[in-house]
């Protein structure tokens, strides 16, 4: 632990505590956090990390423990009192009114007034202007927000808690919803911050940005602070065990690769996207048995959309789409599973699951009229409990119960029964649209796994993917989608970061 | 482990069924209340209202006359409502179920053992497809369940007084209909119990007799039935299960090949079929007629009430439809004895609808007041337990 000068620690939580009835969210955390560094909060979904700072944000009580700002104590009752304390806070769900211009979304609830009560714009605008200016966030005061990137409302955001004298930023999450050039943005911004002597806390489950950014880390694990390291001094790999309390493997194991014959053929596809703009752009590729294409990609790059057509939710403009060798071109869903397609879709619990149901329920959702499973319209519930119970045991859902409320499954669980469901089938073809989304370092590893697995068992595996990191790290071969095109190909041996970042981008090889 | 599981399962039910009791004292509480300033003994009033339900056999026939049409129209907006849909039509689906009764009830000539059945298979008809055009044109054109239902209703009521008026149905010198033939008619010996023979044997027979004054009818049987059949559709065949899927999440219904549309448009025909056997047991048991409505008679409207109290399960339904029924048929008593207005009831119904759709309040007093053993365990067992990630 580094020498800390008292005068120097602009937060000191002490012995913080918080139950939710029985449960314990936070059990006795202590953390001091100097002026003026990047102190990063690391733990797995439901650690405990946004819980402590809601409690140093005023959102809610401590049950017990203090908490000292510059040297005092004090009592942060309601957000209200942590702003005027200097503490800022950018959750992960920004909260902005979208008719409204930056600047009015900035000085909302403390407008500057004039004459008459008149709401001094012109001061208020320059006062955005020139904070934006200061710490490069480069944000227009007169856009409205509806019309702005996600980045660019984070920025905002940002921007309102300065604007409010903000000394202690907490950014929650900040990285889940940006583009890669983005977050590059964002850890400018936040080395700026700090170097006008902004003190800034990130919560966060990504290793790489932290080693990236933050000069601290304080490593929470079910509640319970594990450590604080410096982040210079460990790996990501010792972060990884801290935080989920074993070894991870960030390489799983494969066979060789020995693709087969064509499992899926894309030809020509052009498609739109919800507001009738063009998506998809003449699309063709193939992919074999045994492999795993991954799609890279910027967010928004036609990604969906490509999805969505696979899997029949949307209906193509022009093109083919061959199965083996069938044309399964604008099929209903069902029909397209039944013929060996499956997928795990992009937003589990939008698309791949009914929350309300049982996890058994869910895992019979595309095969409940199969005779397996029902006769005559009814259904055959011992069939159905004995085929969940098996699944459960094999992709280890936990907790074991099938009349469980799939709901009430963390992230990484929920994310195993759609798994389970799809590759039960036992597809020719899979489709993986961004499948370690929101998921922590455990449940991605066993995702990863799966995907693995099958290809290694001869299915073709189609991977999409916004993770370069995923797309590296399992590709046996890499498509680059900008603009609804594939802009290039490389096999996973010559593909590097740069290569497919620049790709990414619209460049050029 | 699974131990906690399933000690936690056997005590959601009673939570929810504590969280409705505690509900409907408050109901009556508030009610209480409303007595008192109005200058009205609240337990004499109760008490007027318990024996006016209990007090005589045919006290309680009466309330399961009213009850049965109330439990058929609670079924039909559970049955929506557990498919995602919010039926505000069950009272357009009776009216229709009714017309559709007396019309086959009046013209078909048939032996009783097939009249029955045929108008009371009518009447289902009739609701089904007063219900599913709202199904179809929330499927097919986006429109909103609730608009469509509510302009159906007026629809179904002025049709109801346009029909009554024409020569055909018109009975003359009255404002209603035809009345049905005595072959569809339902109610217990209703021909037999007004003849010589029958009054003599209801003389003599003073516990049956008093039940025969009422109008005792088959209807709360058919009632009870249709509760045990939704039941059925609902939890054990793959159309509930589509349904219910729909209702829950229609994207991933959708995704996993349920057809969306078409279940929306079959779940409204099924609950409109429900509020159109209301209809129909209505006609065959009690009033053989329809007759002009000046404005709605809240038969379907109350079934939401009934529905919203029973839990949006049948069996709640069947319970919180006799519940219904009673106060209904109490709250007529209170007014010729007290002088209190019987529109007291709808205060009493009203506010035991208002406390069950906040049970979080009862949450929240319950974590406030109350550290209750149980209710900590429901919070903690699924973090524990799904949170757990040590050998993934």
């Amino acid at each position: 632990m580094m020498a800390q000068n008292e005068s120097n620690i602009a937060v000191d939580l002490r012995g913080i505590s918080k139950h939710f009835g029985t449960f314990v969210a936070n059990d006795d955390i202590s953390i001091s956090i100097m002026k003026g560094e990047v102190h990063a909060l690391l733990g797995e979904n439901g650690a405990g990390k946004t819980t402590l700072m809601k409690a140093l944000y005023g959102m809610h009580r401590p049950t017990s423990g203090k908490i000292f700002l510059w040297g005092k104590e004090v009592d942060v009752t309601d957000p209200k009192v942590a702003i005027s304390l200097g503490i800022g806070m950018v959750h992960q769900h920004f909260m902005l009114v979208r008719p409204f211009t930056v600047t009015q979304n900035i000085i909302l609830g403390m407008e500057p007034t004039g004459l008459f009560g008149a709401i001094d714009f012109l001061q208020s605008r320059k006062r955005v202007e020139e904070l934006s200016k200061k710490y490069g966030l480069l944000v227009d005061p007169d856009a409205l927000i509806e019309d702005i990137s996600v980045g660019m409302e984070q920025r905002v955001e940002i921007l309102k808690a300065l604007y409010r004298g903000a000394e202690i930023l907490i950014l929650d999450e900040p990285t889940a919803v940006l583009t890669p050039q983005e977050i590059d943005d964002l850890m400018g911004i936040i080395r700026n911050l700090t170097v006008e002597g902004k003190t800034v806390i990130i919560i966060t489950h990504k290793l790489k940005e932290i080693k990236h950014i933050a000069d601290r880390c304080t490593i929470i694990r079910r509640g319970k602070k594990i450590d604080t390291v410096r982040v210079h001094d460990v790996t990501e790999q010792d972060l990884a065990r801290m935080m989920v309390g074993r070894e991870v493997n960030f390489d799983v194991p494969r066979g060789p690769f020995n693709p087969g014959t064509v499992a899926l053929e894309v030809r020509k596809v052009s498609s739109l996207d919800g507001r009738g703009l063009p998506a998809l752009k003449d699309l063709s590729f193939t992919l074999q048995k045994g492999e795993i294409l991954a799609i890279a990609g910027v967010d928004g790059n036609g990604q969906t959309e490509l999805a969505e057509v696979l899997t029949g939710l949307r209906n193509l403009v022009s093109g083919n789409i061959f199965l083996r060798n069938e044309d399964i071109k604008n099929l209903t869903t069902k029909d397209i599973i039944r013929k060996g397609l499956v997928a795990i879709p992009q937003d589990r619990q939008k698309f791949g699951l009914v929350l309300e149901f049982s996890v058994s329920e869910n895992i019979i959702l595309q095969e409940y009229d199969k005779p397996t499973f029902s006769r005559n319209g009814i259904l055959l519930n011992d069939a159905i409990h004995d085929y969940s119970a098996e699944l459960i045991e094999k992709f280890d859902v936990r907790p074991p119960v099938p009349e469980y409320k799939a709901s009430e499954l963390s992230g990484g669980n929920q994310q195993k029964v759609i798994i389970a469901r799809e590759v039960s089938q036992n597809p020719d073809v899979l489709i993986a649209n961004q499948p370690t989304r929101g998921l922590d370092v455990g449940a991605i590893e066993f995702v990863h796994r799966a995907l693995i697995e099958q290809r290694d068992r001869g299915k073709a595996v189609l991977l999409i993917s916004l993770e370069l990191d995923e797309v590296l790290g399992l590709a046996d071969r890499i498509l680059v989608l900008y603009e609804g095109k594939i802009v290039g190909e490389l096999e996973a041996a010559q593909a590097d970061e740069q290569k497919v970042g620049i790709l990414m981008a619209g460049g050029q090889l | 482990m699974s131990q906690l599981l399933r000690l936690r399962r056997t005590l959601k039910f009673p939570r929810a069924l504590g969280l409705t009791l505690i509900s409907i004292v408050l109901g009556f509480f508030v009610g209480a209340i409303v007595l008192l300033v109005a200058g009205y003994n609240p337990l004499e009033a109760y008490g007027i209202m318990i024996f006016g339900v209990f007090g005589l056999p045919r006290y309680i026939s009466y309330t399961i006359i009213i009850a049965a049409p109330l439990i058929l129209t609670g079924l039909s907006v559970t049955f929506a409502f557990r498919t995602g849909l919010f039926n505000i039509g069950a009272e357009g689906q009776f009216i229709a179920g009714s017309i559709a009764a007396v019309i086959v009830g009046h013209f078909v000539r048939l032996p009783i053992i097939l009249h029955v059945p045929l108008v009371f298979v009518s009447a289902m008809v009739a609701g089904a497809l007063w219900g599913s055009i709202s199904g179809f044109l929330k499927a097919r054109y986006g429109v909103h369940e609730v608009i469509s239902t509510i302009m159906l209703n007026w629809l179904a009521l002025y049709m109801n007084n346009y029909l009554i008026k024409l020569p055909f149905l018109h009975r003359v010198g009255t404002e209603a209909s035809q009345k049905i033939q005595d072959t569809a008619r339902i109610d217990i010996l209703g021909v037999w119990k007004t003849s010589p023979e029958g009054r003599e044997w209801r003389m003599e027979n003073p516990f049956w007799g008093d039940i025969l004054r009422s109008e005792i009818n088959l209807g709360i049987l058919f009632a009870l039935i249709a509760a045990m059949v939704v039941w059925y559709i609902i939890n054990r065949t793959t159309l509930g299960y589509e349904l219910r899927a729909v209702g829950y999440n229609q994207d991933a219904a959708n995704y996993g090949g349920i057809p969306v549309k078409k279940s929306m448009t079959v779940s409204m025909a099924i609950a409109g079929a429900l509020a159109g056997a209301a209809g129909g047991i209505q006609i065959m048991g009690v009033t053989q007629e329809i007759t002009v409505l000046a404005a709605m008679e809240g038969n379907g409207f109350d079934g939401i009430a009934v529905s919203l109290i029973g839990a949006n399960t049948p069996i709640g339904v069947v319970l919180s439809g006799f519940l219904f029924g009673a106060l209904r048929y109490g709250g007529t008593k209170i007014q010729p004895a007290l002088g209190a207005p019987r529109e007291l009831i709808n205060i009493v119904m009203g506010t035991i609808v208002y406390f069950i759709a906040m049970p979080n309040l009862f949450t929240l007093l319950q974590e406030r007041y109350f550290s209750w053993k149980k209710k900590r365990l429901d919070i903690s067992l699924p973090k524990e337990a799904g949170g757990e990630s040590k050998n993934v």
